[in-house]
């Protein structure tokens, strides 16, 4: 019975997968699949984010550039010429590990990159260093001072980006390739692998939810909710509580590069605006539309949000939306709507919760018994 | 033997010293209490012990090794636990989910152990379960166990906690301020359930306010006074020691022969 209740979600979580690309092929609208993909990579930083702030309780508004981090190492990496360095014997000895590809660029002239799953593997390894790096300091800080150090890292990720001439400057870097991830499946743009791509995103979403989910119900996970809940309780209870922050922290991070890498390698591309303090900013507002630390009303909140401003739904007033939304739960329902709209539906179904019954006068104003000695 | 040794622990606060120069010991089994008047400096040792507060100068010894300076978290795994005089409880989480967190450092899996559910971490997550109920029982609240800990009385909260403390396996367990907000007949099974605990050979080391039942639980007492000891010994030597009376009562100091002394300073300060 639990465990059919544990698997329940992600069966739903499959069909809705399914349901969408027929609903989409049967109005003969396919081609949103490519917004609903997009929108299926961004849901990755924001589950990520549900870790460490629904869960481990730390503000991060740094997100945006850890997904630019992921995204700009595989671009580049994917796109520039080694050819100054073929010679080397070492990239000689790497050969028969694909390390590095040869082929033509768009005049035709050879050149030599770096594989897409070099370029991966290269992401998340400095995604691992930076994120480490600024949390470890960051992390020493609470609330809005974290949220303003976070917030300081993500523009000034922004402004080397939009700086630098190897990452493209404010055009961003164009012309990254398809990625061969193996088992004949490619991450690309091309309209012939849409469905292919539509189901490859929302298969790496299945299969993270699934971990995160396994992490929340384990000790690590009630570690995180109660360093959440009562920091110093948490340490007298044998919990490392600066380790364990710092290693949320960079999970989370890790899982936004990852969907910076696949979102880079679907849209053959990446521009400064990814690492925007905007984006950060739209992150932590879907995250809080899905109710901080609910694994699965952050996916769909955000998988249906980013989906209509794909669409182009809040037209030039994006931003401005999902500053709206923030602003909107922040002030009346900091626990997410969907949590107040069950409740809701539930009262109106008859059924009363638990909660309220159960919940009695607490001991609070018991007075304190003044000191007294006896004998 | 003792368990526990404080060997002249001093901390101010700026201009204020909290804790000066404390040395005592903790004997392997027994239940200690620490008692003086508020502002004495029991919670700032009791912090300091559990490694919340850094001491400025002294050492702390637990069996027979040093944890001076060790972060809270590696108290709690040398096998020191605590409860704070305000229950505090990880409101989010179900009662059950509350004692689980305290079997944390008696575990091992991390992260990507947990997400994987690795061959063996599925067994420790049963067994950490079957721990934490085991303690919920031992307190008497099993049937509580899928509440929200934000649910229960204050009285429930504070077994709640001493559950959760019990849960990390402790060889020493310290409770500040156990009885506070608790009526008289959970007093008495407060007082009742903490001498199971040392039987079950927890030694317990306690701050208390009421003195029914210091007196009644304690095998030995330190008294504190302005982060000073000025006594200790038997509950029956502190209720008639001349200085605890004066200090509790704020009468004049009679002269007596012993620890004139330290009487003298404490009329000075008054």
């Amino acid at each position: 019975m639990t465990r059919f209740r544990h698997f329940l979600p992600f069966a739903l979580f499959a069909l809705a997968l399914v349901a969408g690309q027929f609903i989409l092929r049967a109005t003969g609208k396919e081609y949103c699949l490519t917004q609903l993909t997009m929108s299926l990579y961004y849901a990755i930083v924001v589950i990520g984010l549900c870790l460490v702030m629904g869960y481990a309780g730390q503000v991060s508004l740094g997100h945006g550039a850890f997904f630019a981090i992921g995204g700009y190492t595989s671009a580049v990496l994917t796109t520039y010429d080694f050819s100054r360095i073929k010679a080397a014997a070492w990239v000689g000895a790497l050969k028969p590990a694909h390390v590095f590809v040869t082929k033509d660029d768009l005049p035709g002239h050879p050149i030599m990159t770096a594989s897409p799953w070099t370029a991966f593997l290269a992401a998340m390894l400095v995604t691992l260093v930076i994120a480490s790096l600024i949390g470890y300091p960051a992390l020493r800080l609470k609330g809005h001072y974290l949220a303003m150090a976070t917030l300081g890292f993500g523009l000034i990720v922004n402004k080397i980006v939009l700086g630098t001439a190897l990452f493209g400057a404010a055009d961003g870097i164009n012309g990254v390739p398809e990625w061969r991830l193996g088992f004949g499946l490619t991450v690309s743009g091309r309209s012939a692998l849409r469905v292919e791509n539509y189901y490859i995103a929302g298969t790496l979403v299945l299969v993270l939810l699934v971990l995160l989910r396994n992490l929340i119900h384990s000790r690590v996970g009630r570690a995180l909710q109660a360093i959440h809940d009562r920091e110093t309780a948490a340490g007298a209870m044998g919990i490392n509580t600066a380790a364990y922050k710092l290693r949320a922290f960079v999970l989370s991070a890790l899982l936004a590069a990852m969907a910076g890498v696949f979102f880079t390698h679907y849209t053959a591309g990446i521009g400064p605006s990814e690492a925007g303090a905007f984006k950060s900013v739209r992150y932590v507002a879907l995250a809080a539309s899905g109710g901080m630390a609910s694994l699965w009303g952050v996916t769909g909140m955000s998988t249906l949000l980013n989906y209509l401003s794909l669409r182009g739904m809040f037209g030039s007033y994006d931003n401005a939306v999902f500053g709206g939304i923030l602003i909107l739960i922040v002030s009346l329902a900091p626990e997410g709507p969907l949590k107040p709209m069950g409740l809701w539906i539930r009262k109106l179904g008859g059924t009363r919760s638990t909660a309220s019954q159960i919940k009695r006068e607490n001991g609070d104003t018991v007075e304190r018994v003044p000191p007294m000695i006896s004998g | 033997m003792a368990l526990l040794e404080v060997k002249d622990v001093r901390r101010s606060f700026g201009g204020l010293v909290a804790v000066n120069q404390v040395s005592f010991n903790v004997t392997s089994g027994q239940i200690k209490a620490v008692i003086g008047p508020n502002g004495a400096g029991k919670t700032t040792l009791f912090n300091i012990i559990s490694g919340l507060l850094k001491a400025d100068t002294g050492r702390i010894t637990f069996k027979e090794r040093a944890i001076t300076g060790f972060k809270p978290y590696q108290i709690a795994r040398a096998g020191i636990s605590r409860t704070f005089q305000n229950p505090s409880l990880f409101f989010q989480m179900s009662v059950l989910e509350n004692v689980m967190v305290g079997r944390h450092s008696r575990s091992r899996w991390e992260f990507a152990g947990c997400c994987l559910r690795v061959p063996g971490q599925p067994k420790e997550e049963r067994a950490i379960r079957a721990a934490a109920l085991a303690q919920l029982d031992y307190v008497g609240l099993a049937q509580l166990a899928g509440l929200q800990a934000g649910a229960l009385s204050f009285g429930q909260r504070r077994m709640v906690e001493l559950a959760r403390a019990l849960a990390t396996d402790p060889e020493l367990l310290l409770l500040d301020e156990p009885a506070s907000g608790l009526n008289t007949r959970e007093k008495e099974s407060l007082g009742a359930l903490i001498r199971r605990i040392r039987d079950r050979g927890v030694t317990v080391l306690l701050v208390e306010h009421d003195m029914t039942i210091v007196m009644d639980l304690s095998d030995d007492i330190l008294v504190l006074h302005d982060g000073t000891p000025i006594a200790e010994g038997s509950p029956a030597a502190i209720q008639n020691d001349q200085k605890v009376i004066s200090i509790y009562l704020g009468g004049e100091i009679q002269e007596t022969s012993s620890g004139g002394e330290l009487s003298t300073k404490w009329t000075q300060n008054q």
